[in-house]
């Protein structure tokens, strides 16, 4: 699949904020964390421009953005109607949740059931976001059950690094909040691994012969395609990418997703602040860039059935 | 219309208006010449689709034809007349006006007419106006004419007519309704191509059998039930394996044999003597048989004759004949045509040949078929039923561009002749106005004393020579023509040999020609060999004068293709939805097996640009220096009305015109008759095809069919309503070899005795390609061949928006063992070499390729900025053209001489012959492929090149709203 | 509407393709991008026509396949376009309800005017059968020719799609495959009609008549050889013309 940059931006930014605000959600549901209102400003601002910017951006790529309002009608049938529903909607949770610890400092009553509901909006955006790609029967490096799982993994991670700045700035910073970093990125790191090596090992998903039908003649190879230029479909979905240059970016990634930003915000804990800040904000730069990586590889190593029609043998 | 938010709907217009008007006409997009209806909507081209009522497509259209819109609002369209005003071949040109253009043409014209008319050399591409075209240039006198034939497929036509009266393509088709088993030979997708596809279809349908011989696996032979992937050039030892095979079985229809061919003709046998091999004949000339009915020779023609087929006979003076049979089957039982003996060439197991010859003999003898139709046979006897040999054949191209294709197309014919299977049904039938005599009584012009200045020839420039005193040659033997055709170089060059035209007009070979005058032949590029070598002396100065070796060219083309920057003078022709044309009788006709017919193309738009119809300018032109076909008497135009006016007013000969229906004042003769000045109008009404459908009784042995004869003698098909007799042994070929043999008036020059001696064997012979025998094939040991794809045709196509995306670049296709063994893969820069030069190309690997064959489609590759194409263009940058290998010379004989790259009886260029080593590029080599040229600019006045094209947003909703998305 | 809708006829609108005529020409590709290019989804654009990277919107595409290797192999040419499957992905996923299945007929459409251009449908579809119009921004796809199928202004029996009216091999049938006596459903029965991708569940409705197997030539009741007609003495041998000496044929 042909990784466009508007959505790698949007699933990458609208999943930290929303790990963020579930973040924020919990702990503030928990009541495992000051109202601050500055604190609380901060996060709000950081998430609400995340998602806000992600969701921009995933106007980008449509063809007609001002009819967007159009995408919200289909919620019974398709997720990425689901995920605009949610999307929408949450902000009313969001913003309780955020007038409630910013304007009136405050985590109790109704405010802890908008903290609860802002755990849940977050948690189910960021849901709906990854069945968009877990529910395509076309592209097997998606139609899996790892999808979901790593999706929602890194958006608690990225969420949890910028939470970890952001506690770290304030100087709220907790060993629970310490635990969760841990916690976090050993799971998507993990769930990560678990993916490519179902990738690399899942056996070959549908293979020309019975895209053609044609198995019975034998093996099945391309001989013409019907343009000697490549076409929309080969654009958008033929994407590939070199085997090696994959496995270099893997490793790029664990770096910048995991390793860096783990040891950054683990290791500064108990460091002086001079420290641990600027720690702290380079494990959110590393975090991201990573997680672009991440999810850049999550589309150039996607494989769709119709390149089957183009030369590919196997999806 | 969109209601609803949640459960939107959508609200359709299932029943829109197609058109305002519905115009039909005839496509162009190839030389099929399909019926089309253009639908016309608010002033532009809604749609381009088939005409059911028309006898060639019924209703269809191809790839090319559907994408006809495109080709006629191109940008490659040339705008207006352009004189040349830098150096030839760099583009640069001034617009003029056409009173301008025309006066410096006829200037131009006049004075070669006045002085020595043959220093015009007028060649004509794929047109269809050969009728006009023939006819013109014999008015202006000189015999320098030809159209595209001698390159494309002349050895087809020649092999047929002078066989069987007939060939493939315009002259005959399978029975595809009722065969049961069909051979192909060579056959890509082209001519035909609609009538085939369909034809296919039904054949499979019909549970035939369907074999084809190609080198190479696409298109018809994909699904072919069985495929043989021949070595190019040598279907011939093929098909006379299987001749062997058949009469070693005596599996052949001697009735049919006896009755419609020459076989049982007595030959004379006087080895070294005049008359050696000459038929008997009696004191009228007649061919005499031996009648083993009266044991005395008999007039071989008589009904009722019981010739003897074998055995020796003395003649009244003591000569000793046999007849053609015998000579015919000793020469095919000897073990050398065996198909253990074709094994070696062809590349075809012995034990395929063998099974390939009992199923047709299966297919011909045990499954005949009868229809009960009576018929009457040339004789006035009355048959109650048509009984036919199911086996059908049909080749092209393949066969036809060989150096030994002119008797390999003879050899196919031997063989549906020994099966029976010639017109009958389920067999290949010919198509009106064929069968004629084999060959035609039809003589080229342009013998010296048929030429003088200001005066027309006496015949036309092309035609079938019977023997040498029909050649165009000085008594010396040097070529009267600039093209060498009917010289002993190509004797029976019946279709000219436009690809030699521009070497020797460059060599001055015979003579210097002043005026080089062409129309849609892209001869800068894809329609000439040795593309570099061509444009060179296209540009050559002579280093006295510093004057073009070439004089002066004219040249006619509606688009802008690599040969327009060579012209001094360009006449911008219109697109083929914007004239009045005509299919004729007269040239290649759309006949069906059953019925006669003929059309024409009628403007559906106005041109737009200042472009004239090339067939009105010439007629124009040939009004203003004062040919007189063209001329009143008293100097005025004749055809003032320009090409239309000529069609309906100009007689060929009295009744007999360009088109044939709705003849006669009243319009109600067809065939022949008084100009209808309502012709047109008629076409018009018909759909622009007229169709004259034969009755049943004649469908099927038109050459010995009373009633047919006797209609299409009485339309003007034929001289005579004569039966017509297969040519199996040909005394023409057989009076240039007595010639060869030092006998006779017309003798060849010395260096050529051998050639003719050995190449005009009265019966079939095969032999290797010239190319690879005069080369070290362990040197060059593969072959390289060009195939046309189905979804473009040449030059004609290869502007077009919508073709160019599925075909807009052509990579070499190599067998994957043999790629294999380069260690060639997918995608990797190859060099194709061969004696002549070497060429760059991207390879693909295929199965369905021939292991010693390299192929790629034909005539994809561009010339940078040719066609108002990008330069960057992968026609350009990767696709390639493969005439840049090709020699139009074959490599110099002991003495020096080159002969043409040609077949040496018809002078059909020998495309396929060509002979290349292939080389893995180095990996500094760029990406590109060589040779290079450098970038034509177009000119000023074309248009930019859009970016974006929305053909059809006009009809488009968001248009009918009116919101102009 | 996004949602399957219950078809409420029966009625399934498609093509049977027969890959053993099929010659590969693009005849239909081309006729198909004619009629519609001017046609209910007007226009079907091309970018960069005359340049570099030309590329166009077309509704079918013709692909050639070889199968097998060597000697065995054959050559089969492809065409593909919308296979108006029964349980369209491509609808499912559309947000907005532009992509729809008809209930009365099951042809898959996209309703331009309110399609947002995010192009997930073509990432649902595996058989490469949605093309995007990057220049009005919306996806675009076979109608199976709504604009003719039910035309009233064309004669009758040009009420198929483009592709089908132009096809010169006759290698593609349009018909009712929800109607087992129609023409096609036989023809699908008789040849063994198939579908693609059949494991992905999309349940198409459009069928391709898989190649008839090749005749090799050595079934058992044909002939493989013929048999030459033997000499019987050495004279007949010496000149092997024997066999037609005593033939009485008259002309």
């Amino acid at each position: 699949m042909h990784p466009a940059y508007s959505v790698i931006i949007f699933t990458t930014f609208s999943g930290a904020g929303y790990g963020l605000l579930f973040l924020m959600g919990l702990f503030a549901a928990g009541q495992w964390i000051e109202p601050d209102r500055w604190f609380g400003f901060t996060g709000f601002f950081l998430a609400f421009t995340m998602v806000i910017s992600g969701l921009l951006s995933s106007t980008f790529h449509l063809g007609h953005p001002e009819r967007a309002w159009r995408a919200l009608s289909q919620w019974k049938s398709s997720w990425l109607s689901r995920e605009g529903v949610l999307a929408v909607a949450g902000f009313v949770p969001f913003g309780l949740f955020a007038i409630g610890w910013v304007i009136y400092e405050s985590h109790d009553g109704a405010w802890r059931l908008y903290a609860m509901l802002t755990v849940l909006f977050a948690a189910l955006t960021v849901y709906a976001t990854s069945m968009i790609y877990a529910t395509l029967r076309t592209i097997r490096a998606w139609f899996n059950r790892h999808t979901v799982r790593v999706y929602l993994a890194f958006a608690l991670w990225t969420g949890s690094i910028w939470f970890n700045m952001i506690t770290q700035l304030f100087d709220l910073h907790t060993p629970g909040i310490g635990m969760i970093v841990v916690i976090t990125g050993v799971l998507a790191l993990w769930l990560k691994r678990k993916y490519w090596m179902f990738l690399d090992t899942s056996p070959s998903w549908v293979p020309p012969e019975s895209a053609t039908g044609l198995g019975d003649l034998g093996s099945v190879r391309l001989l013409d395609a019907p343009n000697t230029q490549e076409n929309y479909v080969q654009q958008e979905m033929g994407f590939k990418v070199a085997r090696k240059h994959a496995e270099k970016l893997r490793r790029w990634a664990f770096f910048s997703y995991f390793l860096v930003p783990w040891c950054l915000a683990v290791g500064t804990v108990e460091a002086e602040p001079w420290l641990k800040i600027p720690a702290a904000i380079l494990a959110v730069i590393s975090v991201m860039a990573g997680t672009m990586v991440e999810r850049w590889l999550f589309f150039a190593e996607a494989k769709h059935t119709v390149n089957l029609y183009y030369g590919a043998t196997d999806s | 219309m969109t209601r609803g938010y949640f459960d939107p709907i959508e609200e359709i217009d299932t029943s829109p208006t197609v058109s305002d008007e519905i115009k039909h006409t005839t496509c162009y997009m190839c030389a099929c010449r399909c019926g089309i209806k253009v639908h016309m909507k608010d002033g532009g081209i809604r749609y381009i689709e088939g005409n059911r009522d028309h006898p060639v497509n019924k209703g269809v259209l191809c790839a090319k034809g559907s994408a006809g819109i495109m080709n006629h609002y191109s940008p490659a369209r040339l705008t207006k007349p352009l004189k040349r005003v830098g150096e030839r071949g760099k583009a640069e040109f001034k617009e003029i006006e056409w009173d301008e253009a025309l006066e410096l043409a006829s200037e131009w014209l006049g004075d070669i007419r006045k002085t020595d008319p043959r220093k015009l050399a007028f060649f004509t591409g794929r047109d269809q106006s050969q009728a006009l075209t023939g006819w013109w240039a014999s008015q202006f006198g000189t015999p320098n004419h030809a159209a595209h034939g001698g390159f494309c497929s002349v050895n087809m036509a020649a092999g047929g007519i002078y066989t069987i009266g007939g060939s493939f393509w315009e002259f005959g088709e399978p029975d595809w309704d009722l065969t049961k088993y069909m051979l192909m030979f060579g056959v890509a997708e082209d001519h035909d191509s609609n009538p085939i596809k369909a034809g296919l279809s039904k054949l499979k349908n019909n549970g035939a059998k369907f074999v084809s011989l190609n080198p190479i696996r696409t298109g018809y032979s994909a699904i072919a039930d069985e495929w043989i992937g021949i070595r190019p050039g040598t279907d011939g030892k093929f098909v006379l394996a299987l001749i062997h095979e058949l009469l070693k079985a005596d599996k052949i229809d001697l009735d049919y044999i006896v009755r419609y061919t020459n076989l049982p003709w007595l030959v004379i046998q006087n080895p070294g003597e005049a008359d050696d091999g000459l038929f008997v004949r009696g004191i009228d000339d007649e061919p005499l048989c031996w009648d083993t009915g009266t044991n005395q020779a008999a007039d071989a023609r008589l009904a009722g004759v019981s010739p003897a087929l074998t055995g020796s006979f003395t003649t009244e003076d003591g000569r000793k004949a046999v007849p053609a049979f015998a000579l015919m089957a000793e020469r095919y039982l000897d073990k050398s045509y065996s198909p253990e003996a074709a094994e070696k060439e062809t590349g075809v197991p012995a034990r395929t040949m063998r099974r390939i010859a009992a199923e047709i003999a299966d297919v011909a003898f045990e499954q005949q078929i009868e229809i009960d139709q009576p018929w009457t046979d040339w004789a006035g006897r009355k048959h109650d039923k048509m009984i036919g040999r199911p086996v059908s054949m049909h080749a092209m191209r393949g066969i036809s561009a060989h150096s030994n294709g002119f008797h390999t197309c003879r050899a196919i014919h031997l063989l549906q002749i020994l099966l029976g299977s010639i017109d009958c049904p389920g067999g290949f039938r010919y198509k009106p106005p064929f069968p004629k005599a084999a060959p035609p009584p039809l003589k080229p012009t342009g013998k010296p004393d048929q030429i003088a200045p200001n005066t027309p020839m006496a015949g036309p420039p092309l035609g079938f020579p019977a023997g040498p005193e029909d050649l165009l040659v000085e008594e010396d033997g040097t070529p009267r023509r600039i093209d060498h055709a009917f010289s002993w170089e190509a004797p029976i060059a019946a279709h000219g040999m436009m690809h030699m035209v521009i070497t020797n007009a460059h060599n001055q070979d015979p003579y210097p020609v002043d005026l080089l005058f062409m129309y849609m032949a892209n001869m800068s590029w894809n329609s000439s060999m040795n593309t570099a070598g061509t444009k060179e002396m296209l540009t050559a100065k002579d280093e006295e004068t510093g004057e073009y070796r070439i004089p002066k060219i004219m040249y006619s083309d509606a688009y802008f293709s690599e040969m327009v920057a060579y012209a001094d003078l360009v006449l911008p022709d219109t697109t083929y939805l914007e004239r009045w044309d005509c299919v004729s009788l007269l040239d290649r006709p759309i006949c069906s097996a059953e019925s006669a017919a003929d059309s024409i193309r009628q403007p559906v738009v106005e041109p737009d640009r200042d472009v004239r119809p090339f067939q009105s300018v010439l007629i124009d032109l040939g009004s203003r220096i004062g040919l007189p076909g063209l001329t009143n008497e008293d100097g005025s135009a004749k055809y003032p009305g320009g090409y239309p006016d000529y069609l309906v007013n100009h007689e060929r000969a009295p009744g007999i015109g360009s088109l044939a229906g709705w003849r006669g004042e009243d319009g109600n003769s067809h065939g022949t008759g008084a100009p209808n000045k309502n012709q047109l109008d008629k076409y018009v009404e018909n759909g622009c095809f007229w169709e004259h459908k034969l009755p049943p009784e004649q469908h099927y042995f038109k050459h010995a069919n009373r009633d047919y004869l006797d209609y299409a003698a009485s339309v003007g098909f034929i001289g005579s309503a004569n039966q017509i007799i297969m040519q199996v042994y040909s005394e023409p070929l057989q009076k240039f070899r007595l010639a060869a043999q030092g006998h006779g008036a017309v003798q060849p020059p010395e260096e050529h005795r051998d050639r003719i001696k050995k190449y005009f064997d009265p019966m079939p012979i095969w032999y290797p390609p010239f190319e690879g025998e005069a080369l070290d094939t362990n040197e060059y040991p593969m072959h390289a061949l060009t195939q046309r794809p189905m979804a473009m045709y040449h030059s004609w196509g290869s502007q077009n928006a919508w073709l160019r995306q599925i075909h807009g670049t052509n990579p070499l296709y190599i067998n994957r063992k043999t790629a294999e063994a380069h260690e060639i893969e997918d995608g990797d820069w190859v060099w194709v070499i061969s004696h002549h030069n070497r060429v760059k190309a991207q390879a693909k690997l295929m199965e369905g390729v021939n292991g010693d064959t390299v192929w790629t489609w034909n005539a994809i590759g561009k010339q940078k900025g040719a066609w108002n194409l990008d330069p960057k263009a992968p026609e350009a940058k990767t696709g390639f053209l493969l005439n840049h290998v090709i020699s139009e010379l074959l490599p110099p004989k002991g003495d020096g001489f080159r002969y043409a790259n040609s077949d040496p009886v018809t002078g059909q260029a020998a495309w396929y012959d060509l002979r290349v080593r292939i080389e893995k590029c180095s990996a500094e080599e760029s990406a590109e492929t060589a040779p290079q040229f450098p970038t034509l600019e177009p000119p000023k006045a074309l248009p930019e090149r859009p970016g974006i094209l929305r053909y059809g947003r006009m009809y488009s909703r968001s248009a009918k709203r009116g919101d102009g998305q | 509407m996004t949602q399957i809708p219950q078809n409420t006829t029966g009625t399934k609108l498609g093509l049977v393709i027969d890959l053993d005529i099929c010659v590969g020409c693009h005849a239909c590709a081309v006729n198909c991008k004619e009629w519609n290019t001017s046609g209910h989804s007007a226009p079907l654009p091309d970018t960069d026509p005359f340049g570099e990277n030309a590329d166009g919107v077309w509704f079918n595409r013709v692909h050639t396949f070889e199968c097998g290797d060597g000697a065995d192999s054959r050559t089969v040419h492809f065409p593909r376009s919308c296979l108006h499957c029964e349980q369209p992905a491509c609808v499912e996923v559309c947000p907005t309800g532009a992509s729809y299945k008809r209930a009365e007929d099951g042809i898959v459409l996209v309703n331009e005017d309110i399609c947002i251009g995010c192009k997930l449908c073509s990432w649902a579809c595996p058989y490469g059968a949605r093309e995007y119009d990057g220049d009005a921004g919306v996806m675009k796809k076979c109608t199976l020719c709504i604009d003719r199928i039910y035309n009233e202004n064309i004669a009758e029996e040009e009420r198929v799609p483009a592709c089908v009216s132009t096809c010169p091999a006759n290698a593609r049938h349009f018909g009712d495959l929800g109607d087992p006596s129609s023409d096609v459903s036989r023809m699908v029965e008789d040849r063994g009609g198939y579908d693609l991708m059949p494991e992905l569940h999309y349940e198409p409705v459009n069928k391709y008549l898989p190649p008839r197997p090749k005749s090799t030539g050595y079934e058992e009741d044909r002939p493989r050889r013929l048999t030459p007609i033997e000499p019987t003495n050495e004279v007949e041998e010496a000149g092997g013309l024997f066999r037609w000496l005593d033939k009485v044929l008259t002309r």
